[in-house]
């Protein structure tokens, strides 16, 4: 139980197609222009039952199966400072069982019908999913809506499951060199913001959360006024939605659920920068975040031009950076810039980039340099734009060929400060983006100069052994 | 299924969902069209216009099983060089024409296989098609690709180096497999990939892409009256034949040894193996039913039962079976922390123990029933998902008819058939143990990769 999604590391090359397939699309929210069929992305049905629980429904009769989602609008950002990892800690504990079902059966019960279940956390929400025949999504509706509000903790079960968690940072975080890194370097980028604390928590905060902290967390936050469900799958919302009365429509909702209010990163200067070094590592890296505008926070307007922005930099071999610096240059090895404007405060935009063999950080850290300072000065091209946009366009269509991509979608967006029509309308708004709010967006991020950069670099006694590999790699030549 | 007693302990006010447990598919899981084009080239195609979205999924027989040893990583650069310019299109002007029209062609190389994965727009198919059918039969491997692609790889193997699992993997190979293909790096080593010429990649696409043994899968917009000359035009011209070393069969090695990679980190990375099972096997479902109950079940398996729930020794603990075509393995593996690795493989190997004797229980063996018939149809869900189902069923030969025979397979095992497979396929003290970090409590038979 339980797939935290980090700061997801940037691919060399990016293949966002792989991501429609996958729950893993953090890049995907959103998507498309001008659909030939229907204008519009995912074509859902919403509704909100009495108790305040917003119901979202994506027809694909594509299999007789459904995605059974229930998204939650309480992430690793909303813990109070000193408890980092308890969102992610409650996740795992809701699979813990609660007055009518034992320890261990509600993902059994789910199996034992032909289902899977998993669980995630991230910073702004924390969901829930089933994939199973149709004909089984009352069943697991009902165990779902019954573990919102009747999870029953005891020490015996709790603690057991604090080890595991520990044991998961250890296998993400500390046995990981370049995770251990991406952890420093959010760190450092939000100073205060509690986006600046990894989602899975400190080791030394994990090993002290106590039962009666995840039930605290869970009573203040999981209700169904706090709750969205999304459905994907070979269902309508006229189906639905007799389910979802009879199910979470039983839950009474809760007055005093807490505002999402988290502290203000102030504003912070001074380009800031870390080197890693790791006797496991035997490949430098390179890495540069900036804060950005999110669909909900910040310079928000910049949002859908710097999603056009990536495109043009970084989406495909021909891409600017990819084509400069890997290409022409033959400096880097691989480069790839992720936007994440998914967020319910500031976004990131993120820089990584690979040396090629015999090229040193350093001189790749000028190359790149120089292609930003570029491209501040010299802008993008209209043809750049137009095909950047019709390239956005298509990602949509390819979106629609998954179960659980759309539901994925809808969950993040929900819980981030869109809406629905947000997310329908997201083709609208990315066909109006100009080259001048392209360039605009581009100097409101890139021309900062207070983001981070890291480096993660061999110990010094391994070093020799790449330079050795690298003149052997060049002897073919 | 006991559904009554599901009821029990769900306690869920749901009545009317109970009445529809059931344990069968629906009675045709998915309509297969076996497509034979005028040159005698089959496809499996399903078709779904309800996107607009066209997959193509295909293998050749043989993968980086057969490089030479001398240049392991062949295979590997070849399927990462056949996209970088074909026909008269230099590399920027091919990747230019698919980031154009939002086309993905990639070739893949694996053990036993060589693939080739193709997804488009329907309104861009032709542009597809015809540049697959020049990366497959006209691949340039212009020099200056070639050395980028070999830095790529370099870069890329050495930053899995930093992961312990690679290490895990490079050591369970020469220990399980010493001497033989199956148990040298398919990435190859900063030495072999250096080694490898543009000849060798020339030789590469001449010898081996062939129809001999070629299986092809499709799932989208596309009529077979469409895709049936598109198989000509794509692999009509390559050889009827491949040139293929043989590869022997080989049995597992080193059982019962334990192997230290020594690494200085927090948690251990540990795989336990033995021989396995024959996909041909007449036990293979019922080998498929005990490893779910062993480890497969992601949370319903004893060993995530007794590793994870029970003691927290592990975030996640598997077994998998796993049939290459010249070699069978069952495989566990998992971490955890490294004053507690001891712990772990203790009580695995005790699981093992007490299957390999009195077999599954009678629930067990209806959850993994129920469990792997009812989930099958979640991976009808996308083109993609569909054309690798499609295909991988070719190539393990199963038939056309298999993806509705396999739910009668499995529901037809018996509890004496697990016990019987159990016996045959499990010991612990046929197991090797791979361990890589610092491990406490345990004294290895040698250690690799110091």
């Amino acid at each position: 139980m339980s797939l935290v999604i980090q700061n997801a590391r940037p691919e060399t090359r990016r293949r966002w197609r792989a991501l429609a397939a996958g729950a893993a699309l953090s890049a995907l929210v959103g998507l498309t222009t001008v659909l030939p069929a229907a204008a519009r992305v995912f074509d859902p049905e919403t509704f909100t039952l009495k108790n305040g629980m917003q119901v979202v429904v994506i027809n694909n009769p594509r299999a007789p199966v459904v995605s059974h989602m229930v998204w939650y609008k309480v992430g690793s950002a909303d813990e109070e400072p000193g408890k980092s990892g308890l969102a992610h800690y409650l996740e795992h504990l809701m699979f813990k069982g609660t007055e009518k079902l034992k320890p261990s059966e509600f993902s059994r019960t789910v199996a034992r019908n032909g289902g899977r279940d998993n669980a995630f956390t991230a910073y702004d929400y924390t969901a829930y999913f089933e994939n199973i025949a149709r004909d089984r999504l009352e069943l697991v509706m009902g165990m779902e809506a019954d573990r919102m509000v009747n999870l029953r903790l005891t020490d015996d079960i709790v603690l057991p499951e604090r080890k595991v968690i520990q044991e998961e940072r250890r296998q993400r975080t500390e046995n990981e060199p370049a995770s251990r890194l991406f952890e420093q370097l959010y760190s450092l980028l939000f100073v205060h913001h509690p986006y600046g604390t990894p989602i899975i928590g400190w080791m030394h905060e994990i090993e002290k959360l106590t039962t009666q902290d995840a039930l605290d967390f869970y009573k203040r936050h999981y209700a169904p006024n706090n709750a969205i469900l999304v459905v994907a799958g070979d269902i309508t919302a006229k189906e639905l939605k007799p389910l979802a009365e009879k199910t979470y429509g039983q839950i009474a909702p809760v007055d005093n659920i807490p505002a999402r209010v988290r502290v203000i990163e102030p504003p912070t200067e001074g380009a800031r920068r870390i080197t890693l070094t790791d006797d496991q590592v035997r490949q430098p890296n390179w890495t540069r975040i900036w804060k950005a505008p999110s669909y909900n926070a910040g310079e928000k307007q910049y949002a859908n031009a710097l999603e056009v922005l990536e495109n043009i930099l970084a989406d495909g071999a021909t891409s600017r950076l990819y084509k400069s610096l890997v290409v022409e240059q033959k400096i880097a090895a691989g480069v790839s810039l992720s936007y994440n404007p998914s967020a319910l405060d500031l976004g990131t935009l993120s820089i990584s980039a690979t040396p090629a063999p015999g090229q040193d950080v350093a001189s790749m850290e000028a190359a790149i340099d120089a292609e930003l300072a570029k491209l501040l000065s010299g802008g993008v091209t209209d043809a750049e734009v137009a095909s950047a946009k019709v390239r956005l366009r298509r990602d949509a269509i390819f979106a629609r060929d998954s179960l659980q991509g759309p539901a994925y979608s809808f969950g993040v967006a929900l819980t981030t400060g869109q809406t629905v029509a947000d997310v329908e309308a997201w083709p609208d708004r990315i066909a109006a983006v100009t080259r001048e709010q392209v360039e605009a967006a581009a100097r409101h991020v890139l021309a900062q100069n207070n983001h981070v950069t890291g480096i993660l670099m061999p110990a010094a006694q391994v070093e020799a052994a790449p330079a050795a590999a690298a003149s052997a790699a060049g002897g073919a030549k | 299924m006991d559904a009554m007693k599901m009821i029990r302990r769900a306690g869920l006010l749901l009545l009317a969902a109970f009445a529809m447990v059931t344990t069968s598919l629906p009675a045709a899981a998915i309509d297969i069209e076996r497509v034979v084009s005028k040159g005698g080239i089959e496809a499996w195609l399903v078709r779904d216009a309800k996107n607009p979205i066209i997959a193509m999924q295909f293998a050749f027989e043989g993968g980086s099983e057969r490089d030479p040893e001398g240049k392991l990583g062949l295979a590997l650069m070849a399927a990462s060089t056949m996209d970088e310019g074909a026909g008269d299109l230099d590399s920027q002007a091919f990747q230019g024409k698919l980031d154009e029209n939002s086309i993905t062609l990639s070739f893949s190389a694996g053990r036993d296989g060589f693939v080739g994965q193709l997804t488009t727009l329907r309104e861009t198919k032709d542009t597809a098609f015809d540049l697959m059918r020049l990366a497959l039969t006209k691949p340039r491997f212009d020099m200056d690709a070639v050395e980028r692609i070999r830095g790529q790889l370099l870069t890329s193997l050495r930053r899995s180096q930093a992961d312990p699992n690679y290490w895990a993997q490079m050591a369970f190979g020469e220990t399980v497999f010493p001497g033989h293909a199956y148990g040298r790096p398919q990435r190859g080593t900063a030495q072999t990939l250096a080694a490898v010429t543009r000849d060798d990649l020339v030789q590469f696409a001449r010898t081996r892409l062939s129809r001999q043994g070629l299986k092809v899968a499709v799932s989208g917009d596309i009529t077979a009256k469409e895709l049936a000359p598109l198989l000509d035009k794509l692999f009509g011209t390559l050889p009827a034949k491949a040139e293929l070393a043989p590869v022997a069969d080989v049995k597992p090695a080193a059982e019962g040894k334990t192997i230290l990679v020594p690494r200085p980190i927090p948690q251990t990375v540990l795989i336990l193996a033995h021989g396995g099972l024959d996909r041909s096997d007449p036990d293979w479902y019922a080998a498929t039913i005990l490893n779910y109950a062993l480890g497969g079940g992601g949370f319903s398996s004893r060993l995530m039962d007794e590793v994870r729930e029970k003691r927290g020794l592990t975030y996640g603990i598997g077994s998998s079976l796993q049939s290459y075509d010249h070699a069978n393995l069952i495989t566990v593996s998992g971490s955890t922390v490294n004053d507690k690795a001891a712990e772990a493989i203790s009580v695995t190997k005790q699981i093992w123990g007490e299957v390999a004797k009195n077999g599954i229980t009678e629930a067990e063996l209806r959850d993994a029933q129920t469990y792997l018939t009812g989930s099958f149809p979640l991976q009808f869900t996308n083109n993609g998902a569909i054309a690798g189902l499609l295909l991988q069923v070719q190539r393990d030969d199963l038939g056309i008819d298999y993806l509705n025979k396999r739910n009668d397979l499995l529901n037809a095992v018996t509890i004496s058939d697990v016990k019987r497979v159990a016996e045959r396929l499990l010991d612990p003290a046929r197991l090797t143990t791979i361990l890589v970090g610092q491990p406490t409590g345990i004294t290895p038979d040698g250690t690799l990769h110091k």
